[in-house]
């Protein structure tokens, strides 16, 4: 599976390679590993900002479009460096506030004369939550997480999250086994709608702001049944109209 | 002894706590075993899926604590699948159905729900302590529960759990006759919590000793709770940012200064780094300082605080502190017996990071050093064979070198030389995890060195199956065994089945071994539970088997007494 990964101002890089520096010359003995191991396998495309994204199986791209020394291939294999799933959580955490720290900084130092609103996700409390979050859905008894970090934007998500849960893979857990077509969660067009918890604890659509402020709100999704979604219109008819749920 | 009456055996056997001792007692003769069976209290179960909860009750009716371990180790780093297994459930089921006295539960690497909390909570009257290390499943609803119920509640002590937060209000659940609490730990929560609540119950807790607040806990609050507890011996701030002028901070400072038996300090898990100051005349009577989780102190603070701290036994930091100040530790600390470096910054390079000179200055200046776990960008043989000169205690040695396969960075040689000076020098080295560019030879060292050696934990190293091989002959006391991303294969996963009786458990991750070789091990030991775990297909693994030479992607075996558990989900495969 092939990504496009947006960290950033925005820009988006398709480079595609698999020079991932290894030392000691041994990337031969490394890419003859076995169909689990991390290299060598699929491409992930990334940009030279990119975090570890530590519960993907995806070899990464260590090409860096800044020019400068290539990313740390130790980021890039999933479950390593080896360091526990809640302190990375927190050093991601901190990284992506030191970034978002770095980057209101550099902003108040630009002259800004056009009035356009300045993204929120920095203004409002410097601090960019990122990591794994929890995704359940209706009818299915055990859920499953998902990296926000990896992803870019809503429809990104969507598939990731279609997936997860619509594969017709009987190997994969949780699945209801029926769907085959596409899922379409972000257009109400389907049974299911894509919902999610935010800081306050309350249950908004997925899709009315910006991506950016909607990874800073957000705590957790659930794949909710449209017909209990009561009363949330169709994204396309009414994209600023959202009505506050409560699961039931 | 035979001529002692029972009564007195026991009493005798009252004064052997460890496990290992128990355990040895209970295999002298019948008599022994008897005696020791009833007066056992304390059990502990490093593989919750190598027993089962009648079996234990059987063995052990008066039992008042429990240890269970659920998970692999490798579950830390998302290897395991979430639904994996681990649940409690059942085992506190059983225990509440058997009316067992139980008093203490720890848990680690389990799947917790609310309804086991509440369970657990209304079925033990004398349940005094919980103990939860990187466990999952529950929320603060479950909390409220044992806040709630559990009437002489003494410990509850939540270490890095996946806790879903509700906001709050399961601190107010404590009811007021509740004065009890001796240690309460809920750093890990992510929510908001109820300060007033929490200000009560810290007040009407005389024995509180151990302390560890959330980010959700602001510094004047801080302040208050310090003040009506200055009895306080161990402390986890939480978040720690406020103007140092601000009269909140004053009355930080003061209340610092009253807690006189403050020995261990923790958090600032959000914190402006020149606050710190206020913590420094208590700094000579710390023991243990954790500072891995406060990104935001830079390096000359963090300097600053451990000048203070001369009595320094367990230090855990970020390796923003860099060699420079790992040389303070070393020229402050001399009672140094635990150091964990951690690293604060995965991408780009790092110039603050620490090197293999960071830790030849510390075995230099610590002679009590006896574990450590140790981040780096880089290593050199030539300082590995310095520390092992300068440390021979060690017992637990862990050395994560961030990139795969390094070699040395001076020589550009394996680091099997390092390693095996390590292991020969330090002949009491119980657990050892290796990293940077390793051959078959460290493992021929590891096999030959390393008698005592419990837990080897192996990424990215060897070469032929010669190397598991070596262990696998050599460590006679190997009772954990994890490998990942290296290329053994079924020759040495098949050479010596009766081994793995004499171990708890071996993981092999990214490595050769096939499904075939796995189902002729679990034909071959019936006493092992074989798992595959596939998250992709485990049917089309049978299918395209072409005699099953496909490769395994995830392999978990561990001995047990109860044969295959039934609550294995789809995605793992039990030979």
């Amino acid at each position: 599976m092939i990504t496009e990964l947006e960290m950033g101002k925005g820009e988006s890089e398709l480079e595609l390679g698999l020079g991932l520096s290894l030392g000691g010359g041994t990337a031969a003995k490394i890419g003859g590993k076995s169909g689990g191991g991390a290299w060598g396998e699929r491409g992930r495309l990334l940009t030279a900002k990119d975090f570890p994204s530590v519960g993907s199986k995806r070899a990464a791209d260590s090409a860096s479009h800044a020019g400068s020394s290539p990313p740390r291939s130790s980021s890039q294999v999933v479950g390593w460096p080896p360091i526990g799933s809640h302190r990375m959580n927190s050093l991601v955490n901190n990284q992506a506030t030191k970034s978002a720290r770095e980057e209101e900084e550099a902003d108040k130092k630009k002259v800004n004369d056009d009035h356009q609103p300045k993204d929120v996700t920095k203004k409002v409390n410097g601090k960019v939550q990122l990591g794994f979050i929890k995704v359940n859905m209706d009818g299915v008894a055990i859920g499953r997480k998902v990296d926000l970090n990896a992803h870019s934007s809503y429809e990104n998500l969507a598939q990731t999250l279609e997936d997860m849960f619509f594969r017709t893979n009987p190997g994969t857990i949780g699945l209801t086994g029926q769907f085959t077509k596409p899922l379409r969660l972000l257009d109400g067009s389907s049974e299911f709608v894509l919902t999610y918890e935010d800081k306050e604890g309350d249950w908004m659509l997925v899709g009315d702001v910006p991506w950016r402020m909607f990874i800073t709100s957000v705590k957790r999704l659930r794949v909710m049944k449209t017909s209990e979604a009561n009363g949330l219109a169709a994204r396309h008819q009414e994209p600023k109209e959202r009505q506050r749920n409560q699961p039931a | 002894m035979n001529y002692f009456p029972d009564e007195v055996v026991e009493h005798v056997f009252d004064f052997v706590t460890s496990h290992k001792d128990r355990n040895a007692i209970s295999l002298v003769c019948k008599s022994w075993y008897k005696i020791e069976r009833y007066s056992r209290q304390k059990v502990f179960i490093g593989n919750c899926y190598a027993t089962n909860p009648e079996r234990l009750l059987r063995r052990f009716p008066c039992l008042k604590s429990l240890t269970l371990k659920g998970k692999p180790h490798f579950a830390d780093f998302n290897l395991v699948p979430h639904e994996w297994g681990g649940f409690v459930q059942p085992w506190i089921e059983a225990l509440a159905r058997s009316r067992v006295g139980l008093e203490e539960l720890r848990l680690k690497r389990m799947v917790v729900t609310d309804e086991s909390l509440e369970l657990l909570s209304r079925s033990f009257v004398n349940f005094k302590s919980l103990v939860l290390v990187s466990c999952e499943g529950f929320t603060t609803d479950g909390l409220a529960s044992i806040a709630a119920n559990c009437r002489h509640l003494r410990d509850l002590d939540l270490q890095e759990n996946e806790i879903d937060d509700h906001r709050g209000q399961w601190l107010s659940c404590f009811p007021d006759t509740c004065t009890t609490l001796v240690t309460l730990n809920f750093a890990c929560l992510e929510g908001e919590t109820n300060l007033v609540a929490l200000e009560r119950l810290v007040a009407r807790s005389p024995n509180l000793k151990s302390l560890k607040l959330n980010r959700a806990v602001p510094l004047d609050a801080l302040a208050r709770l310090m003040s009506c507890a200055p009895q306080m011996v161990d402390l986890g701030v939480g978040s720690y940012e406020n103007d140092p002028d601000s009269e909140s901070y004053l009355k930080l400072q003061a209340a610092i200064k009253k807690c006189t038996s403050l020995r261990s300090l923790s958090g600032f898990l959000e914190a402006a780094p020149h606050c710190l100051s206020a913590f420094h005349p208590i700094c000579h009577n710390l023991t243990s300082l954790n500072l891995s989780y406060a990104a935001e102190i830079h390096g000359s603070h963090l300097i600053k605080l451990i000048q203070h701290c001369k009595k320094l036994q367990r230090l855990w930091i970020l390796d923003s502190i860099g060699d420079k100040g790992l040389e303070v530790v070393a020229s402050t600390c001399k009672e140094l017996q635990e150091l964990r470096v951690f690293p604060s910054d995965l991408v780009g390079g790092g110039n603050t990071a620490v090197t293999e000179e960071g830790l030849v200055a510390i075995s230099a200046g610590c002679p009590k050093l006896h574990s450590i776990l140790y981040f780096c960008q880089q290593m050199t043989n030539a300082a590995l064979v310095t520390v092992a000169k300068n440390c021979p205690n060690f017992i637990r040695f862990r050395l994560c070198i961030l990139e795969p396969n390094k070699p040395d960075h001076v020589t550009s040689q394996p680091l099997d030389e390092g390693f095996g000076a390590i292991v020969k020098a330090c002949k009491n080295l119980r657990r050892l995890s290796l990293s940077g560019l390793l051959t078959d030879q460290v493992f021929l060292y590891i096999g030959m060195y390393a008698n005592q050696l419990e837990m080897l934990s192996i990424a990215f190293a060897g070469d032929t199956d010669k190397g598991m091989l070596y262990v696998l002959n050599g460590c006679k006391k190997m009772k954990k065994l994890e490998i990942r991303d290296s290329p053994f294969g079924d020759t040495a996963l098949l050479a010596d089945v009766s081994k793995y009786e004499t171990m708890r458990s071996l993981w092999m991750s990214s490595c050769e071994v096939t499904l075939s070789g796995c189902k002729r091990l679990a034909e071959k030991a019936p006493w092992l539970n074989v798992e595959i775990i596939n998250e992709t297909d485990n049917n089309r693994m049978e299918e395209n088997g072409h005699e099953g030479r496909q490769k395994v992607d995830k392999l978990y075996l561990y001995r047990t007494v109860v044969g295959t558990r039934m609550d294995a989900p789809p995605f793992v495969w039990i030979l």
